[in-house]
């Protein structure tokens, strides 16, 4: 059976003034045998007009929810809007955080992929809509924070929680009389009819939820708990034995070794370990004539010869031009190197430049292994070329 | 709570209209689909597969509902019985509709031809079941078998009726206890064999409870359908109540969304796997005009259902019902289209001669068959223990 009302606790100040010296009706509470007499009672009690009133009984009774008029719950709209909200709110989240805030591309998908997102949006619809709904029962239709009534512990609530069917209609109700509802509930063969009173207790009580010791255990629970959590989480896990797996049988970068005589935990790589991304120099130094075996492994591609053009204005051109002239910007600062473009050097193999620009010559160039990479070097060289060839078309014209 | 009486002249109340439209649409289906035949023959193999799809889906999902009555001893549904027993008389004649098929699978299964374990030879793995002979063998099988557990349960049913035995329900209640596993395993070997072999080197292990999903639903859609036509016209022998409307819709909205989550989690996963030899089947069915379709499909048989039933008073209302039923039973024909068709033509979503008659010739067969059925046999199972308090339901 639905709990119907809010069954409001009336203004104490007010009702303490009219009915001072006496105690304080709550209703009038009756028990009927039979389930047919409750709803038969029912029906006649929305008949003669009363509002605030209840059926109780130990198990759902068919047909009572029409006999009381009891309109359609408002609970379901609760539920739904809510978790639609939490569904769309998880959207707008995911959307937010994964396409927009920090762009994150995974498994080559597109940024929005609103399919991974769909099982994360249900579970949020769920999950909103099974709270909200929750707190509103708990809320609203049972009036929390108020956690008492004055039926509790009462004769009547033992029987109706047992084996009878029983009726209160209360004080308030605006048709509330206390001799003629009394008559209508007996003529409608109520085998007991009973008044209820407010306990002094219930009058006096205030709203618990405010009470200082209330709050203070509140806050006291919440600090153990954070306090237990931090302590759990931080401390407690990284102690034996929930540290086990920290306490592995190695020994971490950059510390100190007990068991290697040079005291570095570190090894060094073995001979001839070649760096990630770096191919060595085919030829461990300056062997004479190597260059004429070494080959240009890249492409001259559009992108190749923007590398090296911008590669040679930056490290070359200072000292051998723009144009490889040898017509150096420095003001005679440096050795002025000779043109590039004189026979011997227009001749000499893509190799000699490799050799050249990774291990500098004769001491007055300097090495730019550091400072340009691999195959950025073979990009100036393809650069080198093309200058050449602008020099000297010849070729070009042959070929043609 | 008064106890209501059978109104023994409804019995068999069938307005002979229906009968009469039934025939008529069966007929005609039968011409459409030999006139489909005529214009061409590939096209026309693949809408007889929908139309066997179609029948058969909707009429073991008849028999399925019939033995969840039994096996969950339900007691609202039992007035309601009868009419999904009859949905269920389409078994026998499906192997009607498989037959010019078996003759044409070279038309149809790609994986018939030598050439295709051939030219891939990593699918050599299936040969063992994909081959003609076993394929035929397990699809007698699976007709036989379902027929024999509609012919045991139906005639229990039907003695009932006069001898107003109480083991009959014993019976049942044992009999439909064993179909529920061998419904689960045939019914996926029969979406594997008829469906996903269209697609050979596709699989996906959520498949046969995909086909399941529509399955149910449908034969629920089509017994709402019937049963709140009959009642509203005061022709069903007993009065049924908004109660017993409510839990058809229920049902129906359970199931709208059951089939959305099942779609969907078979989309997803092979979707975010990305892997070629599953996405193999998604990939046509995303682009072209088969995405409209596919869109369609998520918003006619999930989305505007779910929202038109999602209240209670609409899961009452017996106008609701109807329309939601037949709207049902159209995006169960558009989802079979979806399955088979792109298998037809990846590039674009045809329709033609072969579509109209698949929808002529299953609408006609389940109806002529349902007509036929409800004249031989009571709309309601008179000797049924339970009969009175399903009539008594209330929420």
């Amino acid at each position: 059976m639905r709990i119907p009302h809010i069954i409001l606790v009336p203004n104490m100040s007010k009702l303490e003034k009219t009915q001072s010296g006496r105690k304080l009706l709550y209703g009038l509470t009756a028990i009927f045998d039979s389930p047919e007499k409750l709803v038969h009672a029912a029906e006649t009690v929305v008949k003669e007009g009363y509002k605030d009133y209840d059926a109780y009984s130990p198990y759902p009774i068919h047909g009572l929810d029409t006999a009381m008029k009891l309109k359609r719950s408002m609970i379901g709209v609760v539920t739904l809007v809510v978790g639609l909200t939490g569904g769309t709110l998880l959207v707008l989240f995911t959307w937010w955080t994964n396409s927009i805030d920090y762009p994150l591309f995974i498994g080559g998908k597109p940024l929005f992929s609103w399919p991974s997102y769909v099982p994360l949006t249900f579970e949020m619809t769920v999950l909103f809509g099974a709270v909200s709904t929750v707190t509103a029962l708990l809320v609203v239709w049972l009036g929390l924070p108020r956690n008492s009534h004055p039926l509790q512990d009462t004769e009547f609530m033992k029987k109706v929680s047992d084996d009878k069917f029983g009726l209160a209609i209360e004080a308030k109700d605006a048709n509330f009389d206390e001799r003629q509802t009394k008559y209508l509930l007996e003529k409608l063969g109520a085998v007991e009819v009973d008044p209820v009173y407010y306990e002094a207790r219930e009058l006096t009580l205030k709203e618990t939820v405010l009470d200082p010791k209330f709050i203070g255990a509140i806050v006291v629970v919440a600090v153990a708990v954070s306090g237990a959590t931090y302590f759990g989480f931080n401390k407690m896990l990284l102690m034996r034995p929930w540290s086990s797996l920290n306490e592995q049988a190695k020994v971490l970068p950059e510390t100190k070794s007990e068991f290697y005589p040079d005291g570095f935990a570190m090894r060094p790589p073995v001979k001839g370990t070649v760096a990630r991304g770096e191919m060595p120099y085919r030829y461990a130094s300056n062997i004479p004539g190597a260059e004429k075996y070494m080959k240009n492994p890249i492409l001259p591609t559009k992108r190749v010869m923007l590398v090296g053009q911008r590669d040679f204005n930056i490290y070359c051109s200072p000292c051998h031009g723009y144009f490889a002239e040898g017509d150096s910007r420095l003001q005679g600062q440096f050795p002025v190197p000779p043109s590039l473009h004189i026979d011997s050097l227009v001749t000499a193999p893509d190799g000699l430049y490799y050799e050249v620009i990774t291990n500098g010559f004769q001491g007055v160039m300097p090495s730019y292994a550091r400072q340009i990479p691999r195959d950025e070097r073979w990009a100036i060289i393809w650069y080198i070329r093309a200058l050449q060839k602008a020099q000297n078309p010849g070729e070009v014209a042959e070929a043609k | 709570m008064s106890t209501q009486q059978v109104s023994t002249d409804k019995l068999r109340n069938l307005p002979e209209s229906y009968g009469k439209i039934g025939w008529t649409l069966l007929i005609a289906g039968v011409v459409l689909t030999l006139l489909s035949f005529a214009v061409n023959s590939k096209h026309a193999s693949f809408g007889l597969i929908m139309t066997l799809t179609f029948v058969a889906t909707i009429g073991i999902g008849g028999l399925f509902w019939v033995g969840v009555e039994y096996v969950s001893s339900a007691v609202w549904s039992t007035a309601l019985r009868r009419p999904f027993e009859f949905i269920a008389g389409v078994i026998p004649f499906l192997i009607i509709l498989a037959l010019p098929l078996l003759f044409r699978m070279k038309t149809v299964f790609e994986w018939t031809h030598l050439s295709y374990f051939k030219d891939d030879p990593s699918m050599l793995v299936k040969a063992p079941y994909l081959n003609v002979t076993f394929f035929v063998v397990r699809t007698i099988f699976v007709f036989a078998i379902w027929w024999l557990f509609y012919y045991l349960i139906v005639k229990n049913s039907r003695v009932q009726d006069t001898t107003k035995d109480q083991n009959l329900t014993t019976k049942n209640v044992r009999l439909s206890a064993g179909f529920m596993p061998v419904f689960a395993i045939t019914l996926t070997i029969f979406s594997i064999d008829w469906l996903m072999s269209l697609t050979p080197s596709w699989f996906s292990t959520i498949f046969g409870v995909y086909v399941f999903s529509g399955a149910v639903l449908s034969s629920m859609a089509f017994g709402t359908l019937v049963i709140v036509l009959l009642n509203e016209k005061d022709r069903f022998p007993v009065k049924l109540t908004p109660d017993h409307y409510y839990n058809l819709g229920a049902f129906l909205f359970a199931f709208v969304v059951f089939w959305a989550y099942i779609g969907f989690s078979q989309f997803m996963l092979q979707w975010y796997g990305n892997l070629r030899e599953e996405t193999l089947y998604y990939i046509p069915r995303m682009h072209g005009s088969w995405a409209v379709v596919s869109i369609a499909l998520a918003l006619v048989e999930f989305l505007i259902p779910f929202f038109l039933l999602i209240t209670k008073p609409a899961k009452m209302d017996p106008k609701r019902l109807v329309f939601v039923s037949i709207w049902l039973l159209a995006s169960h024909a558009l989802d079979i289209y979806w399955m088979v068709m792109p298998v037809y033509n990846p590039d674009k979503a045809v329709f033609g001669v072969s579509e109209v008659a698949f929808l002529v010739l299953s609408v006609g067969m389940i109806m002529a068959v349902f007509a036929y059925k409800a004249k031989a046999n009571n709309m309601v199972p008179i000797g049924d223990p339970k009969l009175q308090r399903g009539l008594e339901f209330h929420l």
